[in-house]
């Protein structure tokens, strides 16, 4: 079951330095929602926030409230191992363990966590998680060979298939395509349009173009000057923020006169 | 000295920028090296001089004819290239050189003591010729096996502390700090350390191969804590974080992504770290003592390890000096043998875990 999300006054520090304030925005399940916003104005930070990814950093921590399915994540009950079950990652650059062929990679998530399961079982996962990323057909003959010998592109696939092989209920990804040619770039999004029935995903970019294709909505991010935190200008559904947005720095950005 | 400028086409002529040039033919440094090598033996003979001086001459020759011949048709630049490969390979020769001869040594007086007898037999009842060195190569292997089950957990486990959980407090400093004075310290105050305590458990006097092998992890452990924290300082952090965003807890992403990723680098650094304690003398002079017998039990009495029995083998000559310097020699040849291998290993080791990329 995907899930959505709901994000109010969420503040976002890296030890005393105030990165990113103010968030609100509530992010639909089942539908893909895209951040984009110059470098540095905190779409990343946010991004890792919503699976408590962000506190893997010393002294980065979090105040006001992300709301998942109804549970707060920020909750002092709540296991930040438990949210990563069910809140998977996708990075910006391709990182498949070295140390595993292809087949182990697409079943780290469960091996890792000590899951049991038959060979059949697992055969099922790797075939469905692959297919899932448009991996299968490329690799399914050299399954057994190391992960890190395929090209960028099918090494970012697999890591998508990683990420989706332990059925987590949303997906968020980090410029996934930045390291990408155009044809990688355009397997990942057609990917992304398949997932997104299934899964609820939040995608950070810098291509525009391909946050008018992907999203749903779109999340505009922009820092009031340097050294000033980053903020949300605008949360809009994607088709009116690249045509009519609501403020005017959303639409100066968008149109390439920003600054 | 001035620096090389490219040199300018004369006439001001840029259009008709010279490419090619006078050069040395490929033999030229052979020739030289045979002219200068000539010359000396020759003036050698007439002054009738011994080897070292023929071959110094030869070499301050060889330095000068090849840049100048270089100099006169191929100018400045390659000249000067000439001269300092030159010098390049004079000081790797005379690095090699008592590297080299070392092993002559040891190989040419060491390989006649070797027999079945000298790797069967301990030095038991044995005076004048005859005996082995069985007894010595098992303790050795008792004494830095017992140190590697000591320190490699230690060194590892405290290594894995300072990269993964210490996140650069005051503790994890403190510590690298005494891991840095660790390292210095000198063998001999190991050993003194390891017999004072073991004087403070069992009273004085005592003597047990297993005190050497605490001795010796003392002088290991460091080495081991320096080689892993280098090692897991190497895996990108990108790998941790794609391990947390499976939702996997921190020791398991430790345990079975940080730490495969690094075991060629960790594995190769223990086996480098053994290699270099299997030698030691003067911590296991001080604590293990040395035995003429066999002692299977690293927990009481006396045991030999190899360094030491070369040490008393030539300080307690006896009435029979030949037989036991000739001993010494065979002993270290079989320890640089076990070293070389442990090397060997090392790299092999680090071959075969090493992250494949499959290309």
């Amino acid at each position: 079951m995907a899930k959505s999300i709901d994000v109010s006054d969420l503040d976002i520090y890296y030890g005393d330095f105030l990165a990113v304030e103010g968030v609100n925005m509530t992010i639909k399940a089942r539908s893909v929602t895209a951040f984009i916003g110059p470098s540095g104005c905190g779409k990343s930070t946010v991004l890792r926030s919503l699976n408590r990814m962000h506190e893997v950093i010393p002294g980065a921590r979090v105040e006001g409230k992300v709301v998942v399915g109804g549970q707060s994540l920020y909750d002092p009950a709540v296991d930040p191992v438990a949210v990563r079950r069910q809140i998977g990652m996708v990075f910006q650059r391709p990182n498949p363990f070295p140390t595993m062929s292809i087949y182990e990679n697409v079943l780290a998530g469960n091996r890792l966590n000590s899951k049991k399961m038959k060979k059949a079982e697992a055969d099922e996962i790797v075939e469905r998680s692959l297919k899932g990323a448009n991996l299968w057909g490329e690799v399914k003959d050299r399954l057994g060979k190391p992960g890190m010998g395929l090209s960028g592109g099918q090494q970012q696939r697999l890591c998508i298939a990683r990420a989706i092989a332990v059925e987590p209920q949303i997906l968020l990804m980090d410029e996934p395509c930045s390291a990408l040619d155009p044809i990688s770039t355009s397997a990942v999004e057609d990917l992304i349009h398949d997932l997104k029935d299934r899964y609820t995903i939040v995608i950070v970019t810098h291509n525009m173009q391909q946050a008018a294709r992907v999203s749903e909505d779109t999340a505009f991010f922009n820092l009031k000057g340097a050294g000033q935190p980053g903020h949300l200008v605008e949360f809009n559904a994607t088709k009116q923020m690249f045509t009519n947005p609501d403020e005017e720095a959303t639409e100066a950005y968008i149109s390439g006169r920003f600054g | 000295m001035t620096t090389p400028t490219l040199e300018r086409p004369s006439g001001g002529d840029r259009a008709s920028l010279p490419l090619t040039a006078p050069q040395l033919p490929p033999v030229a440094p052979l020739l030289s090296a045979l002219m200068a090598v000539g010359a000396a033996v020759l003036v050698g003979l007439l002054l009738s001089w011994s080897l070292i001086p023929i071959v110094v001459l030869g070499w301050l020759l060889l330095l000068v004819v090849l840049p100048t011949w270089s100099l006169l048709l191929e100018g400045r630049r390659k000249a000067v290239d000439r001269m300092v490969t030159g010098l390049v390979w004079s000081t790797f020769a005379l690095a090699m050189l008592p590297l080299l001869s070392l092993i002559w040594q040891v190989v040419a007086k060491g390989a006649p003591a070797l027999s079945v007898e000298f790797f069967t037999y301990s030095m038991r009842n044995v005076i004048g010729e005859g005996g082995g060195i069985y007894h010595a190569i098992v303790g050795t292997f008792l004494v830095t096996g017992l140190a590697t089950l000591i320190s490699v957990p230690i060194g590892v486990l405290a290594a894995v502390y300072l990269v993964e959980y210490s996140s650069e407090g005051k503790v994890a400093k403190t510590v690298t700090f005494l891991v840095d004075v660790m390292t210095g310290i000198p063998s001999i105050v190991a050993g003194l350390f390891a017999f004072a305590l073991f004087v403070l458990i069992f009273g004085p006097g005592i003597r047990m191969g297993f005190g050497g092998s605490v001795a010796l992890s003392v002088l290991m452990i460091p080495i081991v804590v320096r080689a892993t924290e280098e090692m897991l300082k190497l895996v990108p952090d990108e790998l941790r974080e794609a391990s947390y965003a499976l939702g996997v807890p921190k020791w398991r992403t430790i345990v079975k992504v940080v730490l495969p990723t690094a075991l060629s680098g960790i594995v190769t650094g223990i086996t480098l770290a053994i290699a270099r304690v299997a030698g030691e003398t003067a911590p296991l002079l001080i604590i293990a003592g040395s035995a003429t017998s066999m002692n299977w039990n690293p927990f009481s009495e006396r045991m030999a390890t190899l360094p030491v029995f070369i040490f008393s083998s030539i300080t307690e000559t006896g009435r029979y000096p030949e037989a036991q310097t000739q001993r010494a020699w065979g002993a270290a040849l079989v320890l640089i043998m076990i070293v070389m291998a442990l090397n060997l290993i090392a790299r092999v080791i680090g071959r075969v875990f090493a992250p494949k990329t499959g290309r």
